[in-house]
């Protein structure tokens, strides 16, 4: 049953600050999403880190074994093939959890309950959705590859002195892939499989053939180019300048930071006009 | 209230031979765990009659047409369905039964005819013959041009006509409706009651569930009303209204704050008086009478309405008119 | 319009024939009809989607077999004879391939169609019996993982990785490797209730496939562990395809077949049990 309103009203022009609710727009979107995953957080700690500690294991305990038996202790780059691996699975982690946090919860926003558009019932526009989506995603990456370089750490494939800068490295390219990604998403209908296409088609040789396993240059020439267009090689040749001293030129060094600088701005750009002309649809 | 308006029900079975008789529940009692969603009740359903399960949410309606349609075991008591027991010979009986639940639960991968043309499959029907019947049943729903047209584009009144046709592909002897109108517009509603009717008139019996009482006064020859998965009145449309309401009810109103010292002071009108928070009710005979008693009592209702008594009026009366959540 | 029409056989006909015979509460002998059903759906569905589920151990082949391989070497397989690693991982790959395609089709699909379709509600209002839908249901998954398997062999055998002629018998032994995975699969969504559950799934999935010696031999294990991932399914999996490609046949390729038969069996039993008690109760 209903009962009687207790509180006086006073009328949005009074209660509503204007000002602060436009320039804060992204935040107020974050912590609507940071409060959705902390109901996850089970799930998004055993999944984020789970993952990429089963690849630790399997690939680079397991298959390391093999690789180090034949190529003596420090044949891959001058150094063990788990040094050689973490900065690339590192940098996976951080573009799986920008993956997690742009793809169904975009769709779920626009298509299964349209909590976009009762946002946008308000002063949020689409492009404070667009950057409280990318501010959540960045918390997402920063949790969970800062833990992810606790255990590397803890097996020696890092040292200490590079965890930090293997973590904006890693979180750079999760941010440039969440921007991409969030873009591409804007623009789907229904789900119909969408998703696990991507997985398949992009996600799946992005993770095995961008350099992530073996030296890059492994490859034939053919299939190089996918590393070349790929944000985990990118992140992950800078890293392994950065984390065991990589033989890298610095003009490379540019390219990397360039490259993913440069689709981090296009995917923001293309996400905020599509949003808005999705939301005023 | 109790069980005082519950009516003798054994009146019919004497009169009917037993090979005219599709359903027979004596005693009937689904227990889940500690709780008792139908209670021991009886009732009979014969050839070609429409019967209709009246009552609030919780009343067990759901529960009963869901042992009849032998997808729930009784815990207790009676069924037969066509002389079979459906806790022991389930896919035999099915096999006699069209259903159609509450919701809708086509098969959403699937398109509209190939939903009708699948669950003919699922009978075992033979490939020719649905061909046939797909046919027909598109014809029956009026869904000719949706035919090609996946489930989930189509609108609520369409999926309900699908799920209908779809309940009549084994050319069942029984069809079990169980709140076959809601959520559907005016319209459509009114085309339902048409194909219903024609159903009757094959000589297909009928077993509704409904929550609108005009329904069921449009579809059933007979009803049973429940409410805490009991019986509490059983009979026809008419002889109910006659038996638990008068033949008008009056509806006045004072204002909020002035109906219950109106009421105390009129009470002694008409048959029988009920007070709600925003109207007064006055059921009897002649409502036009009472109200001319009111005027000349000094009373002036901001509002005033006669009105024929209807099976709500029953319905409200027997069930209560508490919410049930 | 004719509703009611004596002359064809009827439902109520078809229906009877079966009565009194064993099984009739739960079998109607029409399987069929759950696979006519399935068909049809494959049909309208994006079937790119279904088809191309196939692809990820194909990845896994190229990218570990060729690329890592180059680091690796050889291996030595159970006889004690160097085979290349692209070799040592194909048969597992194709164990994979098997499993991923009855996996997908006996979990999430099954999930859904238990309890948002209510698919199963619909079926067993018919005189459809529970074994009829669990058999059908579980054929289907065992078909699409038997398609993923024949998709693998086709880029596996050119490529010179089946060095025995036991090969032959790698696609019905991938037949036995999917029914096992789909009853299995099936019979255990069947107790699942919501989605954290249905994680757990996958949550087994990965390091099951990562760890059950597909990559390399378990040799590398304490025999505890060894002990344990001897137990799980996937290894039985990927021991009976390796000793078919491989040539390495003997009393435990056997033992590896019966696995399965109960794997099968017990499947059956506890979809079709859980069934009833789900829709008939």
């Amino acid at each position: 049953m209903l009962t009687e309103p207790k509180m006086t009203w006073q009328g949005a022009a009074k209660i509503v600050d204007m000002k602060k609710a436009l320039t804060w727009g992204p935040w107020f979107v974050a912590e609507y999403r940071l409060r959705n995953m902390s109901k996850w957080l089970g799930a998004i700690i055993a999944f984020g880190l789970g993952n990429p500690v089963l690849y630790l294991l399997s690939v680079g305990i397991g298959i390391g074994a093999l690789v180090d038996q034949n190529q003596g202790a420090n044949g891959v780059d001058g150094v063990s093939y788990l040094t050689f691996l973490a900065p690339a699975l590192l940098a996976t982690s951080a573009i799986q959890a920008a993956m997690d946090e742009t793809s169904f919860p975009t769709l779920q926003g626009f298509v299964w309950d349209k909590s976009f558009f009762s946002m946008n019932a308000t002063q949020l526009t689409g492009g404070s959705i667009v950057g409280g989506i990318m501010i959540a995603s960045a918390a997402r990456c920063i949790f969970n590859t800062g833990i992810y370089a606790m255990v590397l750490w803890a097996f020696g494939a890092i040292t200490a002195q590079s965890i930090l800068v293997l973590i904006f490295a890693a979180i750079f390219a999760g941010l440039a892939f969440a921007s991409v990604m969030l873009a591409a998403t804007s623009f789907v209908k229904h789900d119909d499989g969408f998703f696990a296409l991507v997985g398949r088609f992009i996600i799946a040789p992005m993770f095995m053939f961008s350099g992530t396993f073996y030296p890059l240059e492994n490859l034939p020439i053919y299939l190089q180019w996918i590393g070349w267009i790929s944000p985990v090689w990118h992140a992950t040749d800078m890293g392994r300048n950065l984390s065991y001293g990589h033989d890298v030129a610095p003009g490379m060094m540019v390219i990397h930071f360039a490259f993913l600088l440069a689709i981090l701005i296009v995917g923001q750009v293309v996400a905020m006009r599509q949003f808005s002309r999705r939301l005023a649809k | 209230m109790g069980n005082a308006f519950k009516e003798e029900s054994t009146e019919l079975a004497k009169k009917t031979a037993p090979a005219d008789l599709m359903i027979v529940a004596k005693g009937l009692t689904k227990k889940y765990d500690d709780f008792t969603a139908v209670d021991g009740i009886d009732f009979q359903v014969k050839r070609g009659e429409s019967f209709g399960l009246l009552g609030p949410n919780g009343a067990g309606k759901s529960t009963t047409m869901k042992m009849i349609g032998a997808t729930s075991l009784r815990t207790g008591g009676e069924l037969t369905i066509l002389g079979k027991d459906p806790n022991k010979q389930g896919p035999e009986i099915r096999a006699h039964l069209g259903v159609v639940p509450q919701t809708d639960n086509h098969d959403n991968d699937l398109k509209a005819w190939e939903n009708l043309y699948i669950y003919g499959r699922y009978f075992g029907l033979g490939r020719k013959f649905l061909k046939k019947k797909v046919e027909e049943l598109l014809d029956f729903a009026q869904l000719q041009d949706k035919r090609d047209v996946k489930v989930d584009q189509l609108s609520g009144g369409m999926k309900r006509r699908l799920t209908i046709a779809r309940g009549l592909v084994n050319e069942p002897e029984i069809l079990m409706l169980d709140e076959p109108t809601t959520g559907l517009d005016p319209q459509a509603r009114h085309i339902l009651w048409d194909r219903l009717f024609r159903l009757k008139e094959e000589g297909v019996t009928l077993v509704i569930t409904t929550h609108y009482m005009d329904e069921a006064e449009q579809l059933c020859d007979r009803l049973i009303v429940m409410d805490k998965g009991k019986i509490m009145a059983e009979g026809a449309p008419a002889d109910l209204i006659k038996k638990y309401s008068s033949k008008e009810v009056l509806e006045v109103r004072f204002g909020s704050s002035k109906n219950a010292e109106a009421a105390e002071k009129l009470k002694h009108l008409g048959d029988r008086i009920e007070t709600l928070p925003d109207r007064i009710l006055f059921y009897a005979e002649d409502g036009e009478k009472v109200l001319k008693q009111i005027h000349k009592l000094g009373f002036e209702p901001a509002t005033s309405l006669v009105r024929r008594s209807s099976l709500e009026d029953v319905f409200l009366r027997l069930t209560g008119r508490t919410l049930v959540e | 319009m004719s509703l009611i029409n004596a002359s064809i056989d009827s439902a109520i006909a078809i229906a009877e024939r079966r009565s009194g015979k064993f099984g009739a509460e739960f079998y109607a002998g029409r399987t069929n009809a759950i696979l006519e059903r399935a068909f049809l759906a494959f049909k309208t569905s994006s079937w790119m989607i279904v088809l191309s589920g196939f692809v990820e151990p194909v990845f896994y082949l190229l990218s570990f077999g060729f690329g890592l391989g180059a680091l690796i070497g050889g291996v030595t397989d159970g006889a004690g004879n160097s085979v290349s690693y692209a070799a040592y991982i194909a048969p597992a790959l194709l164990a994979t391939s098997a499993m991923n395609g009855a996996i997908y089709d006996s979990t999430w699909n099954v999930f859904f169609k238990m309890h948002f379709g209510k698919l199963y509600q619909t079926m067993l209002a018919t005189s459809l019996g529970t074994l009829d839908v669990a058999l059908g249901e579980i054929g289907w998954a065992l078909l699409r993982g038997l398609a993923y398997a024949m998709g693998f062999m086709v880029i596996m055998a050119p490529l010179g990785l089946i060095p025995s002629w036991w090969g032959i018998l790698a696609i019905p032994g991938a037949v036995l490797v999917a029914f096992g995975f789909a009853s299995i699969g099936m019979g255990i969504t069947s107790y699942l209730k919501n989605f954290q559950q249905m994680n757990w799934v996958n949550f087994f999935m990965l390091p099951m496939f990562l760890f059950s010696g597909t990559f390399y031999p378990l040799s590398i294990y304490p025999d505890w562990l060894r002990m344990i991932i001897e137990a799980l399914p996937l290894w039985q999996a990927i021991q009976l395809e390796r000793d078919l490609t491989l040539g390495t046949v003997g009393w435990s390729t056997l033992a590896h077949v019966a696995y399965f038969a109960v794997m099968i069996v017990g499947g059956l039993y506890f979809t079709t049990k859980r069934l009833s008690a789900l829709f008939l109760r």
